[in-house]
């Protein structure tokens, strides 16, 4: 088990090298710090000199790979590879363009970020599983057809009607919750209750039905059958068997997602007015404030890859085959 | 103990537009302490009927009418609610497939508790878990199995716990759907020997499902013959091993391939079991009887007692109508060395033209372990084999799951590459062959696979099948090869117009025909038979191993038999080497291997295989 | 010449796109496994009717998608041998069916079948008073000379006409191909395989279709007199911007797929064929680009590509051009991003055929992987290939949405569902609410989607051995 975590820890070092080595070359080779300074600039004030003027007071005036000015090892850890990629690693994210500490802010904003997609998790899963089940279990009926006709109408619809639905319905018409906001501390379930909501509905026609075929697929198969020619009720074989056995490929889909939970939802965020990590992202893609991008990219990728490492941790639990090794 | 009683069952299954009728006016009894063999080629409808007991049929499938009666409980009648007591309780199954019939992520006493929680009520952990370990020491297991996954048994363990649960209820009949068919030979012998005792111990009876004549015959005490979804013939083991009356029957004793019959032609049934959506008129089997006469065509024979006690569904079985005469078809020789026919001769040139030769073979696959995956050890698969095989002769390799003669045999055609010793086709070693000179050589070996399903490409017709050697070893010209694949499918027995036809088309036999003619394309010296037979029935198999020993003769191949079928060994084979453990412990000729084995392994081989009785406790 | 063919970039992409999907059935005409499956989608009912509004779509888009450009007027006095100046405004064979609605734009929000305007404006009133009012519209119910008094009995009187119209197209329709004798259909009259007739085919056809006929009829009837489904924000018609959304949708769904499978194809079932070293690398490149959270990585491309086109903003010589190949570039990056899983699956499988026993065979008579790849594996993932196409089409139409909301979809003047749901949805506090303009989208995308959602349960039933075992 150490061993197999000891590597997968070394595996992923190329990963997250990659994942800079694209974005690096995504925000300073194919678009260069030039190219930068220009859009914060706008039209009006570009000169060669503003352009440089702003590029040293973001720490963008240096070469990309190798400092020929420099001396020594600073030839090339005086870089801007290794000042705005390499950092990362040591969870340096630097400041944003508008001058503001990423690390702080992401330390701020994970928490409501998680406060909505822990629950819409948690529940969701719930709901969507015994939704699910409940189809299998009256499989072949008017109640599994219609179940099904309903998850593919609800996957039909954008998410973002769910949400200006939601907040149309529970926010202006009925005036149950604040339409959008957040507050931290007691009151904070008063803005959280309708976005989860509106999440938890929004998801449900993808997952029930994905769900559903899992369970469909393990009642094809032989052990079922030993199962109800053992005499066991359907219940019993759909809670003990069906379900125990689904785990495996549920689990595949689900653990990988839940370091991520940290980040938030764009959307969900962004219409509701969470200031999570979710909207943090969201504005600074449209401010195109490359410094954030970067560190949510790099954030998300070894997030990613804890979540892939949790989901191999989960299978030895779910899955009495799997010795990790 | 009690009775179970099948009257006029009948099944019907909903398969999109179409309605099928697998199972079609069956009628049998199990008594106390009785068991009954249900015997028939695959698609006859032996299964359904099992699961209609059961009353496990598939989505979309649903007695028609008929009744099962236990004792005085009718079991259609009952409430689903009251059927899950009966199942598992005083009726139930186990099934072919001990791999994925066993629940995966349960332990075997978990697995045995539900079922002993179902039927007998024990709830406490403690009783519970005493029942279990009886219950498993009853099928031959240790208690240290109680805590043990599916995965960590081998396939007659799997398929022991799954008997262990099905005893859990306390079952007045056992139905077992091909219990054994999976396994291996030795293993089968072991499961039957353990079904016998415990149908006799427990005084329940055995509903056994069986394609397998032999098996049937040390089980059974009265068989049921089926043919397309209805009972054929009905009788005492005794009577219908020495007298089958339906010619249906006679036919699976014809077409057995033994010992006795080296170097004859194999009686063959032509044609194929017809599907469950058929109609008919007439007799089921009139199409393919060798005694068909007018009437058949137009009158469906009733089933009625030919004899005291064995029923038939031929009209020349009925009373006062022509002798079918007795065939000596049942008549077992016991084959001793100087009864055996000897086979012809290999070929005129005789048996000093060596085709293949395998020296000191090894294939060793590496086990990594550790943080950086370093080798610890290997694998060996194939481990120092050799042997010869001459032109025109049949070398059988015989030898139960993973011993390593499928590895072997791609090791022979550089599929994989071999970790050591040298193979030499012709006189020309080919570990020396780099690409072009390589596949040059290919040509002169070739490989017939057990599975007529996924050795041809779904996806391209049998034309085009025929073609893709020629086409790589640009064997004669593109203009010359349609001529070539007329022949080549003449050769095998297939009509011409296949050319243009997907494989689906075509039945199990068919395929294998297919997959001979697309080896023999490039006029191969070597043709390595990985199996060719085990996935047909008995009734096609006759069909393939004639059809195989006629190009041999044709084409003086040199055959490499790989199989665990010992009754098509004895068959066919001139010499015979048995492999265990990736070595090759005995071989010999086979009339002598066969009759008097030097080996301990071999020995066991051959008195596992069924039709021995020698196994089976003394009745 | 009154007007020049224009060829966007994604016009040729279209095209292409026809040619090979046109090439593929034509390859395929007498190959039974390939046809057979398509038969199946097209004989249920779900299949043929989802197929039918699709179809519908798709004509849509592509009249969408013959581009061309007007001649201008020569200015008066100047010598007809100069040479002809072209408008900048890209316009396409739809636009010129829809020239009514194209033009009779309002000065900002109408209601649906509204005859005034959302909004009071200061109106000279008969008298010659200046009141606040709302003003009659331009051209929506500007025939009626009493909107009050008449209103009712024109909007009856020409959706009346416009249902019968379609009706007895319906009618026509069923006497020449419909299924009257019950055992001739189309299939039969033009000498298709599947002509005979099922008993439950053709009527739901027949049903979706006179559905199609009646809403088309309706449209063409209501539409040229009044905003059926009202105006936005700057007075544009909300039915014409609803139907120039749908070639953004159906190329976002298709162009996607059309990049990413070259990608697919080749990674996945070499990685798979292969294995080994390069499997490892493969296997490395989709875990990275899998790792990035998705819409982290579409807009840090999608800023990228529009740094690059605001700075080379010479390049593009209409608006149109400009806003094409921010598209393609949508397309590129969901196709270059979108691989993985599709790639995955193939690698999947590729494993399993290889080690089956034809592919075996195959290697046993020294076949080359060139062509083992080309002739055993590559048909025999064709199926996943197809299911996965045709599902995720209808995620990409949903994704456009969210992307463009995000600020990372299609150009923002570039008519798309996106766009107009971004463009609305603030409008929801207003009082009145504005609703029509969401509803709108709501509605077109719905049926698009839930039609190539249904369609792709129909493929996938049909293409995948699994699935049919389960039935």
């Amino acid at each position: 088990m150490l061993n197999y975590l000891l590597r997968r820890v070394l595996y992923a070092i190329p990963i997250l090298l990659g994942v800079n080595l694209l974005t690096f070359a995504l925000f300073f080779m194919v678009n260069t710090p030039d190219d930068m300074a220009r859009i914060h600039l706008g039209a009006k004030h570009v000169t060669a000199e503003a352009i440089e003027r702003w590029k040293s007071e973001h720490g963008y005036d240096k070469p990309l790979f190798f400092n020929t000015a420099a001396a020594g090892a600073e030839k090339v850890s005086d870089t801007l590879f290794v000042e705005k990629s390499l950092k990362l690693f040591v969870f340096d994210f630097g400041a944003s363009d508008d001058g503001r500490d990423i690390a702080r802010e992401i330390g701020q904003r994970m928490w409501p970020s998680l406060a909505i997609a822990l629950p819409t998790f948690i529940v969701g899963l719930l709901a969507y599983v015994s939704f699910a089940l409940l189809l299998v279990f009256f499989r072949g009926t008017a109640l599994d057809t219609g179940g099904v006709i309903l998850c593919v109408a609800l996957m039909s619809i954008s998410g973002l009607f769910y949400v200006i639905g939601g907040q149309y319905l529970m926010g202006k018409l009925w005036h149950w919750f604040p339409i959008s906001g957040y507050q931290p501390g007691l009151d904070a379930w008063k803005f959280m209750v309708m976005p989860v909501l509106v999440s938890l509905i929004g998801g449900i026609g993808d997952s029930s039905r994905f769900y559903r075929a899992l369970f469909l697929e393990e009642i094809g198969k032989d052990y079922v059958r030993t199962a109800r020619a053992k005499g066991l009720s359907d219940l019993r074989v759909l809670f003990r068997h069906v379900l125990g056995n689904a785990m495996i490929p549920i689990l595949t889909g689900v653990v990988v997602v839940i370091p991520r939970l940290f980040m938030g939802s764009l959307i969900i965020e962004s219409f509701f007015g969470i200031p999570g990590l979710g909207s943090y992202t969201i504005d600074a893609i449209q401010a195109q404030d490359f410094a954030i991008v970067r560190s949510m990219v790099f954030l998300g990728s070894l997030l990613y890859i804890i979540g892939l490492m949790l989901t191999d941790i989960s299978y030895t639990w779910a899955d009495p085959r799997v010795r990790l090794e | 103990m009690s009775t179970l009683v099948v009257e006029n069952l009948r099944v019907e299954i909903q398969a999109g537009a179409r309605l099928l009728k697998p199972v079609d006016d069956v009628s049998f009894v199990i008594g106390a302490n009785e068991c009954v063999a249900l015997l028939g080629e695959s698609g006859c409808g032996k299964s359904m009927t099992a699961l209609a007991l059961m009353r496990l049929l598939p989505d979309g499938g649903r007695v028609a009418s008929g009744s099962v009666r236990l004792d005085d409980e009718d079991v259609f009648a009952l409430t689903e609610a009251a059927m899950g007591e009966v199942r598992g309780g005083r009726l139930a199954m186990i099934f072919q497939e001990p791999q994925s019939s066993l629940n995966p992520v349960m332990t075997v006493s978990d697995q045995i508790n539900e079922a002993l929680v179902a039927h007998r009520g024990l709830t406490g952990a403690a009783a519970a878990s005493e029942e279990a370990v009886r219950l498993l020491e009853a099928v031959g297991l240790g208690r240290e199995k109680l805590d043990a996954y599916p995965f960590q048994l081998s396939g007659g363990q799997r398929q022991r716990a799954l008997i262990a649960m099905m005893l859990a209820g306390e079952p007045e009949v056992l139905i077992a759907d091909e219990p054994t068919t999976a396994l291996d030979v030795t293993v089968q012998a072991q499961i039957l020997k353990l079904l016998k005792a415990l149908q006799v111990q427990r005084g329940m009876g055995l509903l056994l499902i069986t394609h397998d004549l032999d098996v049937a015959s040390d089980m059974a005490d009265r068989v049921a013959v089926m043919y397309a979804g209805q009972i054929v013939e009905w009788a005492s083991r005794a009577a219908l091993y020495t007298a089958p009356k339906h010619p249906y029957t006679q036919k699976l004793f014809a077409v057995l391939p033994r010992l006795d019959r080296r170097g004859e032609r194999l009686d063959s049934l032509p044609g194929r079991v017809p599907g469950p959506d058929s109609a008919f008129t007439g007799c089921r089997f009139a199409d393919r009887c060798p005694a068909v006469f007018e009437r058949c065509r137009v009158e469906t024979p009733s089933f009625h007692e030919a004899t005291p006690g064995h029923w038939s569904r031929c009209h020349l079985a009925e009373p006062c109508s022509r002798d079918v005469g007795s065939t000596d078809a049942a008549q077992r020789n016991p084959g001793t060395l100087e009864s055996i026919p000897r086979m012809p001769p290999a070929t005129a040139s005789g048996l000093t033209k060596c085709v293949l030769e395998v020296r000191d073979l090894a294939v060793h696959f590496p086990i990594r372990k550790g943080l950086l995956k370093r080798t610890v050890g290997h694998v060996k698969a194939v481990d120092g084999v050799s042997l010869q095989v001459a032109a025109g002769e049949t070398l059988a390799l015989v030898g139960e799951s993973g011993c390593g003669k499928t590895t072997l045999a791609r090791a022979i055609l550089r599929l994989i590459e071999p970790t050591a010793g040298q193979v030499s086709l012709l006189g020309e070693p080919l570990a020396n062959l780099r690409g072009e000179a390589l596949r040059r050589k290919r040509s002169e070996m070739q490989i017939v696979f057990q599975d007529p399903f996924s050795s041809l490409n779904p996806r391209m017709k049998v034309g085009e099948i025929l073609a893709e050697g020629m086409a790589a070893q640009s064997f004669l010209s593109v203009a010359a090869r349609p001529a070539r694949i007329n022949d080549l499918l003449n050769q095998v027995g297939l009509p011409e117009d296949a050319v243009g036809r997907y494989p689906h088309e075509f039945s199990g036999g068919q395929r294998q025909r297919i997959a001979i003619a697309r080896a023999l394309a490039v006029e191969p010296k070597l043709l390595i038979l990985d199996e060719p037979t085990s996935a047909l029935d008995v009734s096609v198999q006759a069909q393939i191993l004639n059809l195989l020993a006629d190009l041999q003769k044709m084409h003086g191949l040199a055959y490499l038999f790989i199989t665990h079928n010992l009754s098509v060994v004895s068959y066919l084979a001139h010499r015979v080497a048995v492999m265990r453990g990736g070595k090759i412990v005995e071989s010999g000729m086979a009339e002598t291997l066969l009759t008097r084995p030097q080996n301990a392994y071999t020995q066991l081989l051959l008195d596992s295989a069924p039709g021995k009785k020698a196994l089976l406790p003394a009745e | 010449m009154l007007i020049k063919p224009v060829l966007l970039w994604s016009d040729a992409l279209i095209l292409l796109l026809l040619a090979s999907v046109g090439l593929l059935v034509w390859l395929a005409r007498n190959n039974d496994t390939f046809r057979a499956p398509w038969r199946q989608v097209m004989r249920s009912r779900m299949g043929s009717s989802t197929a039918l509004i699709l179809s519908v779509y798709i004509g849509i888009g592509l009249l969408d998608s013959l581009h061309y450009v007007e001649r201008l007027p020569t200015p008066a006095g100047q010598p007809a041998s100069q040479p002809a100046q072209y408008s900048g405004e890209v316009l396409s064979a739809l636009d010129a069916l829809l020239k009514p609605l194209r033009e009779n734009v309002e000065k900002t929000y109408s209601a649906p079948f509204a005859t005034h305007l959302y909004a009071k404006e200061t109106v000279l009133g008969p008298n010659g008073r200046e009141t606040r009012d709302y003003p009659r519209l331009q051209h929506g119910g500007a025939h009626l000379a009493d909107p009050e008094r008449d209103f009712w009995a024109d909007v009856s009187e020409r959706a009346g006409l416009g249902l019968l119209g379609g009706w007895v197209v319906w009618l026509l329709w069923r006497s020449w191909f419909g299924c009257r004798n019950g055992c001739q259909n189309s299939g039969a009259r033009f000498g298709l395989p599947g002509g005979a007739c099922s008993a439950t085919g053709p009527p739901r056809r027949n049903f979706t279709l006179l559905v199609i006929l009646l809403t088309i009829g309706a449209l063409l009837a209501l539409a040229p007199h009044y905003h059926v489904l009202g105006t936005d924000k700057v007075g544009q018609d909300v039915l014409y911007l609803s139907l120039k959304s749908i070639r953004t949708g159906l190329l976002i769904g298709s162009l996607t797929t059309l990049i990413m499978l070259p990608f697919a194809l080749t990674l996945g079932i070499a990685a798979g064929y292969f294995g080994g070293r390069i499997d490892d690398a493969i296997q490395y490149l989709y875990t990275t680009l899998n790792s990035i959270p998705g819409v982290l990585l579409i807009a840090a491309a999608v800023l990228v590509v529009q740094v690059q086109i605001e700075t080379h903003a010479e390049l593009f010589e209409t608006a149109a051009a400009r806003s094409d190949v921010r598209l393609l570039a949508l397309c590129a990056i969901l196709g270059v991003t979108g691989w993985t899983g599709l790639a995955r699956l193939l690698r999947a499988e590729a494993l399993k055929l290889r080690e089956l026993e034809f592919v075996q065979a195959a290697r046993a008579f020294g076949v080359t992987d060139a062509r083992i790849l080309l002739r055993h594996l590559l048909p025999n993932v064709m199926h996943l290939v197809l299911i996965t196409v045709v599902i995720d089409f209808s995620g990409l139409v949903l994704a456009e949405a969210v992307l463009s909301y995000v600020g990372v979809g299609v150009d923002p003047g570039m008519i798309s569902f996106g766009n107009m749901i971004n463009g609305a949805r603030l409008e929801l506090a207003r009082e009145p609410v504005v609703w029509w303009q969401l509803a709108a989208a709501f509605v077109f995308m719905f049926v698009l989607v839930l039609a190539a959602n249904l369609f792709a349960d129909q493929v996938r039933d049909a293409l995948d051995p699994k699935s049919k075992e389960r039935a």
